[in-house]
């Protein structure tokens, strides 16, 4: 074996034997370093004759070369082993719970989803949405909507009233959202598509009814809509809203100052351990009030019931959010109680469109 | 309104089943609320006879019957403990599954002390058909073994009970309800009409009405020589089935006649009516013991009959006790009258009194029936308890005005979307009493004097739709024509929806809390003025209209932390109130958050989390501003404290947010803790408030286009900077002074750390900055770079008298 072979294996030899990045390093550096047992080797081909340097120098690169070679071959196990190493130091806890994201956090209000869900189905339907001041006369929320003096619901009784004013006459906060219907046939020329949601307020406060609660009402002023079209409209939202494919509906004779004639609607359903299902069963429940708009609101608005006519109803959104979701207990609702708000609430994201579904 | 079956039968001749009237009933806008079939429920008790009672061999009281329930099988071995059972007494008798009313149990085969007994021998009082409870029924020998109770006695009639909308006053009646059944061809009604009864001498008594207006008619008349006494079986059965409880034969009439046809009466023992009858006022202090054993103080609102005693009765209302009539009545005034609706609600409002002629007389009983009403009642207590009738006295106007509509034929189709042939029209309006004249296109029809509430072409319409039925209007697709599809929601509506969207985002719960808070809370927020406070408020605490929101969200968010959930962040949009006109009421959106209920989620975590901050609320604010669409760029953050800044935000730890220097969107912070106290709620609490109204509407948009987009194609610098400042130099004024380095280049600052604490002096603080340089038209050189950020220096140097950190 020639010096430049033993040279060689003993390189190889010691590069196998680098046990880390460090050590063979310092192998490189004492092979092919500026002073390295090659690089010695390569430096004596100057002193040579052209054909011992061809011969030599062609013997000594390829040394260099295995040399090379073993070294990139080495790091690049000992790159990976340090590697591994290292990894398998690093572990984490990949049981660590999440936090609730803010977004699955937060929570719409029943009554706010119910909001969105129905002005969706009567947007589509060519309503727009009219509001008013929760704090009316006396002359919008009864004189104009046909109550007659002495109606009882214009008693301190029934009624929340503000203390008279000088002139005697004295505010109250509206029993219905009617008064927006008022205003709204008082500012706007017919034909007329609005509905009207709101809070509205009654004395009135037992596990059925709570002092403060919120009405959807519509109206509809034309030359042609009648009690053919009312019907179909309020079908119609009943089906959207509800998400049923049909539904019973029952439409009673009924009474309403404001109204003539009234209907009072009737949902057929089935009660099974607190949950309502529509569109089966025996039961009727009273959803709403609605009819052909009475002559003399129509005047007390300026609008000649021998020309224009048309249509209102109204309806609870606390009582219709109640029956769609399953919420028992009226109370509920204003109490914000965060569990209950959790539990009966809605997702931030879950914007109720006809595209994709009102709830789902 | 309650009536039976058989004494609607009395009216309407009909074979039609109960449930079909009764569905009927409903569709004609009569709404049944209840049927109380108590025929149904008893139908399993029948006639039976104990053929051996024999001593109990385990108890004294009872006794061990061996029954003939008449099937034809054996004996029905019973246990009984009614002194009354004995051998060959005739019976009823409850075989096992029998509901009884009286008990509010379900029979069923048991052992009584030992022995079986296989069903019960009843009592009237057990079944509800007497007050009898001493011993089981005892029926006649020959009544049928093995027959239905029920069927063979005849007792027990389905009582109905129907929801009366306010206008029917016609149908407080049980003779009204017949006639709208009879129009909608569920039989015929019985109308034989009513002879007036001549009077034999001259009413002695004479009637004088003070104010017409409160009394419009009012007729009289004496029946002498009555005997009064408990009215016969059938009277007292139809009253007690309706829940009246019958109390003489007089008395007894009057309710029958309230009921039968919607005519309150009242009777007087004439004997003890001193000299003549007067209608007027009551006079302060004047006071009158009523039937109902109550006395009543009096006022000049309230309408009253009076004699030379004083006041007798309660026009309209109730009578009084001294002159009531009783077993020892002899002399009968009866009295048929008619009051002023609104003065009866009234004064029955003012003294609490729910009388059946109330109910009737604030509807506006039939004019036209004062007088018949009169001779019918004569005719019953002539009938029933004898006497001599006197002649009428009729004071003021038994017969209202004619009323006739011009009704075209078209109104139907108009309003209702149907037609109904002319023939069939009429016979439907014929058949609720009115009178139709003429062919059309325009009829003229008379309304019958018991309809006070039809007055128009809308009317007749009704009644046509309510008797045909409101389901034979067929559906009629509405269509929303070529009306553009444009959003319908308002920019307030459109903002207010955004906004709950937004905070929901943010982990906020949504709460709804009331338009009205107690008066102190109201103050503490600026509000409980006089014109918001509620002249009839519910409670105490819920009396005034709120100014803000905040109120009931921290009350609602201290009743989570009382019940164990100390984490809470809750917001609401919704109305508050400023002052009592329409455009003093805004909208608000506002939140609070205690505990850990901060941006980052709501409780502690091992990710480290922190309290719920006032900077938590200033980003809640900023999110309902960008969701309205704000230029949120364009906000101003003016600190908190001050004389005008609200006193419940902590005045070191808050600020108002500001589009220049007037309009002042809104508040957040952490709560004042006095202002805490004061809410009863325990601190710290972070709250916003955001005035959505107060956001400027933006421009509207000519294009849906974006505006185009603008990519430098140099590379951004950043630059680190870091100054000691006195503590009370504002970051957004670095921040400022930052940018104004180079108005064009700087695109960004951010404040990365804030530092104070050792190395700093106490009264300093170390604010770091990174500067974003943007090139514009070239890269920059550092030389270049170095001369920015030396502009940089030397402004907040200026501006805040900071040092560069070295």
């Amino acid at each position: 074996m020639s010096d430049l072979e033993t040279l060689q294996s003993q390189i190889l030899t010691d590069i196998a034997a680098a046990s880390d990045e460090a050590a063979l390093e310092a192998v490189r550096v004492s092979a092919l370093g500026k002073k390295g047992s090659i690089s010695a080797l390569l430096a004596t081909l100057g002193k040579m004759s052209p054909d011992e340097r061809k011969s030599e120098g062609a013997r000594i690169n390829l040394a260099k070369d295995a040399v090379t070679q073993a070294l990139t071959a080495r790091r690049d196990v000992l790159k990976n082993a340090a590697l591994d190493a290292r990894l398998a130091s690093e572990t984490i806890d990949v049981t660590l719970p999440l936090r609730d994201t803010p977004a699955d956090a937060g929570r719409i209000h029943p009554l706010s989803q119910t909001w969105d869900e129905l002005t969706t189905i009567f947007a589509d339907m060519g309503f727009a949405v009219a509001e008013g001041p929760d704090i009316e006369t006396d002359d919008y929320n009864f004189t104009k909507l046909n109550f007659p003096e002495g109606h009882p619901a214009r008693e301190m009784h029934d009624t929340f009233f503000f203390n008279p004013k000088e002139d005697g006459s004295r505010l109250l906060l509206r029993t219905h959202t009617s008064p927006v219907q008022v205003r709204t046939m008082l500012s706007q020329k017919p034909p007329i598509r609005v509905i009207c949601p709101g809070r509205t307020y009654r004395i009135d406060s037992d596990a059925t009814h709570t002092p403060q609660f919120h009405q959807v009402e519509g109206l509809v002023i034309d030359k042609g809509s009648h009690l053919g079209h009312l019907k179909w409209i309020l079908h119609e939202f009943c089906k959207a809203f509800f998400e049923v494919d049909h539904i019973n509906m029952r439409f009673r004779p009924s009474f309403f100052p404001f109204t003539e004639p009234s209907l009072e609607v009737d949902i057929q359903c089935r009660r099974d351990k607190g949950e309502i299902r529509f569109g089966e069963g025996e039961d009727w429940l009273e959803i709403l009030g609605c009819g052909m708009v009475h002559p003399n609101v129509l005047r007390a608005c300026d609008i000649d019931p021998d020309v224009y006519q048309g249509f209102a109803w109204g309806m609870g959104i606390d009582r219709i959010a109640m029956l769609k979701y399953g919420i028992a207990d009226l109370r509920q609702l204003f109490e914000g109680d965060a569990r209950w708000l959790n539990h009966y609430g809605f997702r931030p994201l879950d914007i109720p469109t006809l595209a994709g579904g009102l709830s789902s | 309104m309650k009536f039976t079956l058989s004494w609607l039968k009395d009216h309407l001749e009909t074979d039609e089943p109960l449930e079909k009237l009764a569905d009927k009933l409903t569709m004609i806008g009569l709404e049944v609320e209840h049927i109380e079939n108590r025929a149904e429920q008893l139908k399993p008790i029948r006639i039976a006879r104990v053929i051996s009672a024999v001593q109990h061999p385990n108890a004294d009281r009872l006794r061990v019957c061996m029954v003939d329930i008449g099937d034809g099988g054996a004996p029905v071995q019973v246990v009984c403990g009614a002194p009354n059972a004995r051998d060959g007494l005739v019976t009823i008798f409850g075989p096992p599954g029998t509901f009884i009313p009286g008990k509010n149990i379900t029979l069923s085969v048991g052992s009584i002390r030992g022995v079986e007994s296989r069903g019960m021998l009843i009592s009237g009082a057990e079944i509800e058909i007497s007050d009898d409870h001493s011993g089981i029924v005892e029926l006649p020998a020959d009544a049928p073994i093995g027959a239905s109770y029920v069927e063979w006695a005849k007792l027990i009639d389905p009582v109905i009970e129907i929801n009366l909308t306010p206008n029917r006053q016609d149908a407080t009646g049980v003779h009204g309800i017949a006639r709208d059944l009879a129009a909608a061809d569920m039989g015929k009604l019985k109308d034989p009409g009513i002879k007036p009864i001549k009077g034999e001498f001259p009413c002695p008594v004479q009637v004088t009405v003070e104010d017409a207006t409160l009394c419009p008619g009012f007729a009289l008349r004496l029946v002498r020589g009555v005997k009064n006494g408990p009215s016969p079986e059938w009277l007292q059965q139809r009253l007690t089935a309706i829940g009246l409880r019958p109390i003489n034969a007089l008395v007894d009439i009057t309710n029958f006649m309230t009921y039968d046809r919607a005519r309150p009466l009242h009777v007087f023992d004439a004997k003890k009516v001193k000299g003549n009858l007067t209608v007027r006022h009551a006079r302060d202090g004047e006071e009158l013991l009523a039937l109902d054993g109550k006395t009543y103080k009096l006022d000049p609102s309230i309408c009253v009959i009076a004699d030379d005693h004083g006041v007798e009765s309660l026009a309209g209302i109730m009578g009084g006790e001294a002159s009531g009539c009783d077993e020892t009545t002899t002399d009968v005034l009866i009295e048929s009258a008619l009051w002023n609706e609104i003065n009866i609600a009234q004064t029955g409002r003012k003294l609490g009194i729910n009388s059946d002629a109330r109910y009737r007389f604030e509807r506006g009983v039939d004019p036209a029936f004062m007088v018949p009403g009169l001779e019918l009642a004569t005719k019953m207590v002539m009938e029933l308890c004898g006497g001599t009738p006197s002649d009428n006295v009729v004071v003021g106007k038994a017969f209202p005005d004619d009323r006739v509509i011009d009704y075209p034929l078209s109104e139907l189709k108009r309003l209702a979307g149907i037609e109904v042939p002319l023939p069939e029209a009429r016979g439907i309006l014929q058949r609720l009493g009115f009178m139709v004249a003429g062919n059309g296109p325009v009829v003229k029809i008379a309304v019958p004097s018991w309809r006070t509430d039809v007055h128009g072409k809308a009317d007749i319409v009704e009644e046509i739709v309510r008797i045909v039925g409101v389901d034979k209007v067929p559906m009629t697709p509405f269509p929303r024509g070529d009306n553009p599809r444009k959003p319908v929601l308002t920019t307030l509506q459109s903002r207010t929806r955004r906004a709950k969207r937004a905070l929901a985002a943010r982990g906020m719960v949504e709460a709804v809390t009331w338009s009205f808070i107690a008066k102190p809370h109201a103050e503490l927020f600026g509000g409980g003025q006089p014109e918001l406070a509620l002249a009839n408020p519910i409670a105490a605490d819920l009396s005034d209209m709120r100014p803000s929101l905040l109120p009931g969200l921290i009350a609602a968010a201290q009743a989570n932390h009382d019940r164990g959930s100390d984490d809470v962040a809750l917001f609401e949009v919704g109305q508050i109130f400023k002052g009592d006109r329409p455009q003093d009421q805004f909208t608000a959106a506002s939140g609070v958050r205690r505990g850990f209920a901060s941006s980052q989620g709501l409780g502690r975590s091992w990710t480290g989390a922190a309290p719920a901050s006032a900077f938590d609320t200033k980003a809640d604010a900023f999110a309902v501003l960008a969701a309205a669409g704000a230029s949120v760029q364009a906000l101003q953050i003016a600190p908190g404290g001050g004389n005008n800044f609200p006193a419940w935000l902590h005045p070191g730890r808050s600020a108002a947010i500001q589009m220049g220097p007037q309009n002042v969107l809104g508040y957040f912070g952490e709560l004042h803790p006095r202002a805490l106290e004061a809410l009863g709620a325990d601190g710290p609490v972070m709250a916003f408030e955001v005035i959505v109204d107060r956001i400027p509407e933006g421009k509207a948009k000519t294009t849906r286009a974006k505006p185009q987009l603008d990519l430098p194609a140099f590379h951004p610098v950043e630059r680190d900077f870091a100054f000691i400042v006195a503590r009370d130099v504002k970051a957004a004024d670095i921040v400022r002074a930052a940018q104004a380095g180079d108005k064009k280049l700087v695109t960004n600052v951010t404040v990365f750390d804030v530092y104070e604490g050792k190395g700093i002096d106490p009264d300093k603080k170390s604010v770091a900055i990174a500067v974003t340089i943007q090139p514009r038209e070239k890269t920059l050189t550092d030389q270049e770079i170095d001369a920015i950020a030396a502009k940089i220096v030397a402004e907040v140097t200026k501006k805040t008298g900071g040092t560069l950190r070295g």
